[in-house]
């Protein structure tokens, strides 16, 4: 590389949000790395204030485009466990197989969308429709699938209508259900495809110990509630959520930055699996060994497999929700409650890993306070040292400055940053 | 491409957001199925979220989001100078939408209980035609994308757009559904405009209001229906507010 350089990437393409990545190289050392989120603040937090408990997921669900169904229960799951509501089981499998459906979704927006046109030299997916069509129509084919079972669960997509505190307000019905289970074996060809797709490119070597924090629960894949866990050994309540996340700001973001353990840390489909890879249906692991996947994994750039073995996971898990769906008579699905005041979090895993929301209601079930801490934001202090780590190794190997800035916006998209999300 | 034999033109179109959650844009991406066809109409110039290809001949704009800071005024000015036709594309668009509530918390407050003592600028939410003119408005959290499919076709083969001017209840009752109001939810439908095939009261969940008001509403009239069914004022305040679009509709704050 040259012996003065400077990466200067403003509004960084193909990410959620807007985020810049600053590089620079003075006299052939390090000068600075930085990942500098610039999103414009929104005030969610203040927004819910004095709101009605039961409007308050219609709402936090507008933090997110792409996770929208993450925060809707994130906030019921809070608002349900503050007013001790629990809600029926067949609402709770209901819920259950939504949040499949939009991880599914949102992995394959990435995967196929944001991060594949990167391995092949594309600006966007766009061209790789003609370069590689069946590649891009398996990827559309399994974000499709994602989205119908959003659409058959809540309603809609984006912005789910039926997820409600005390339950969902209405059911699929079984017609639905069936056809449901007939797309995802239809649709496991495309997922192999995929599999063998990803199988042809080849991530970049990179390494940089950190601590990768998620859920928990000892029994199934972490989606929704759970210990809040680390691969340093951390062990906390789900209401413990301050101390997983310790949010601190920094001068060039408007996201604020969090660790635990070290200097930063990392949440997301890779940190799922670092902490729960024995739980993962049996399709989803013998993926990740042929990947040579196993915890611990170090390599950001393996959250994309991490993300492809969890879609694995999604269709295995996925078949058997829908079983229990059809064996059940679909009548119970709302709890009425009274409001009452209280205090407590919700964690969710989202696609982009775990996300909080702390809730405090009045005794009318008006929320006094609320607090969100989103995944991204967990994740920017380690995609900033990262950053600083992967400049220093191009830097060792003589890169270009070219091949030095590729790395580094791969990098950052490899984290699937989901940026007005963590501004929110 | 070709048309029945007509060569039709594809248009060049730029996606820009500014405050909001890009819910409307990654739309575009939905409906898978007709994705590949639907982009074959398009000749995308400039979309950071899905592209790194970024130039400025656009003639459409879809521009996303509320305005909630300066340096968003100057970009949304320059995309104004630069589109011959500019759609505010969503309800934070359109209205102020969501991020319009926190108008109602003096900044400072909002800026002393998120950051502590950090400096982040932040003003009221403004819908993008507080800044520059706007040609064409679809409104919707999200949107909805066989609309704007159903738009864009429109402008390509120079027919004329239009939005239903219609109140949801009208695609409510289409589909059968138990009226909200009887099962004792104020639901925005009777005075909101459809479009969006009745999504929430569907999913028994009442209307919000996400795509404003319908044309010639009677205000007063629901204002009553909600007094007649002894449903509560706040409630109905409350849903109101919501994605700002009834701004122009005081009236309920008595």
């Amino acid at each position: 590389m040259k012996i003065d350089c400077d990466i200067d990437i403003h509004h960084l393409p193909r990410v959620e949000g807007h985020g810049n990545i600053r590089i620079s190289i003075k006299d052939g050392k390090l000068a600075e790395a930085t990942w500098e989120v610039v999103e414009t603040p929104r005030f969610f937090e203040m927004m819910v204030r004095g709101m009605s408990a039961e409007r308050v997921p219609f709402l936090t669900s507008r933090i997110c485009g792409i996770c929208s169904i993450s925060h809707s229960l994130a906030s019921i799951r809070a608002l349900e466990r503050a007013m001790e509501i629990t809600p029926p089981e067949t609402a709770r499998i209901i819920r259950l197989l939504a949040m499949h459906g939009e991880t599914l979704q949102s992995h394959a927006l990435h995967l196929f969308f944001l991060a594949a046109p990167d391995f092949l030299d594309a600006p966007s997916a766009v061209p790789i429709m003609h370069s590689h069509p069946e590649i891009v129509r398996a990827g559309l084919m399994l974000k499709e699938l994602g989205n119908e079972l959003s659409i058959a669960t809540t309603g809609r997509a984006t912005h789910p209508v039926s997820l409600v505190l005390g339950g969902v307000s209405k059911a699929p019905s079984k017609h639905r259900l069936k056809e449901l289970r007939e797309m995802i074996l239809k649709r496991r060809p495309f997922l192999d495809k995929t599999t063998e797709f990803f199988r042809t490119l080849s991530l970049p070597e990179f390494i940089r110990e950190t601590e990768f924090i998620s859920l928990r629960n000892g029994t199934d894949y972490p989606f929704i509630g759970g210990d809040l866990v680390s691969t340093d050994g951390v062990v906390r309540d789900e209401n413990d959520y301050l101390q997983m996340t310790n949010e601190y700001t920094v001068e060039f973001s408007t996201s604020k930055f969090t660790k635990v353990s070290r200097q930063s840390s990392a949440a997301g489909a890779l940190a799922r699996f670092n902490n729960n890879s024995g739980l993962l249906g049996s399709q989803a692991r013998k993926v990740a060994a042929s990947f040579g996947l196993e915890p611990l994994c170090h390599n950001p750039f393996m959250n994309n497999i991490a993300q492809l073995v969890e879609c694995h996971h999604i269709f295995e898990s996925a078949e058997s929700l829908i079983d229990r769906l059809l064996d059940d008579d679909l009548r119970e699905i709302r709890f009425p409650y009274t409001p009452r005041a209280g205090a407590a979090t919700g964690a969710v895993e989202a696609p982009r890993g775990v996300l909080y929301h702390h809730m405090e209601t009045d005794s009318e079930g008006k929320v006094v306070k609320a607090d969100c801490i989103i995944p991204t934001t967990q994740n920017n202090a380690n995609i900033h040292y990262d950053l600083h780590a992967l400049a220093e190794q191009a830097l060792k190997e003589g890169k270009t400055e070219k091949e030095t800035e590729k790395l580094c916006v791969m990098l950052v998209r490899s984290y699937d940053p989901c940026i007005s999300c963590s501004v929110h | 491409m070709n048309h029945l034999g007509f060569k039709i033109d594809k248009v060049k179109i730029g996606s820009f957001d500014f405050t909001c959650c890009e819910g409307c844009q990654l739309q575009l991406a939905n409906r898978e199925s007709t994705l590949p066809d639907f982009l074959g109409l398009l000749d995308i110039r400039n979309f950071r979220e899905i592209s790194s290809e970024r130039h400025d001949d656009y003639d459409i704009a879809l521009v996303e989001g509320s305005i909630t800071r300066s340096d968003e005024i100057e970009r949304l000015r320059k995309i104004r100078t630069q589109a011959r036709v500019l759609v505010a594309f969503g309800s934070c668009a359109c209205f102020g939408g969501v991020n319009s509530l926190k108008n109602r918390i003096p900044p400072g407050e909002a800026i002393r209980e998120v950051y502590g003592d950090k400096a982040v600028e932040t003003m009221p939410s403004m819908k993008i035609s507080d800044i520059v003119p706007v040609d064409f408005m679809i409104p919707g959290c999200p949107v909805s994308k066989e609309e704007v499919e159903r738009i864009v076709i429109g402008v390509i083969t120079r027919s004329p757009v239009s939005l239903p001017k219609y109140p949801v209840c009208v695609d409510c009752k289409q589909r059968l559904n138990t009226c909200l109001f009887d099962l004792g939810e104020v639901c925005l439908g009777p005075i909101s405009r459809a479009g969006c095939d009745a999504v929430c009261p569907s999913g028994k969940t009442p209307c919000l209001g996400c795509r404003g008001p319908a044309e010639d509403i009677n205000f007063p009239s629901f204002v009553q229906l909600v007094k007649d069914k002894g449903l509560s004022p706040d409630e109905m305040r409350e849903k109101l507010a919501f994605y700002n679009g009834f701004a122009e509709y005081p009236d309920h704050e008595n």
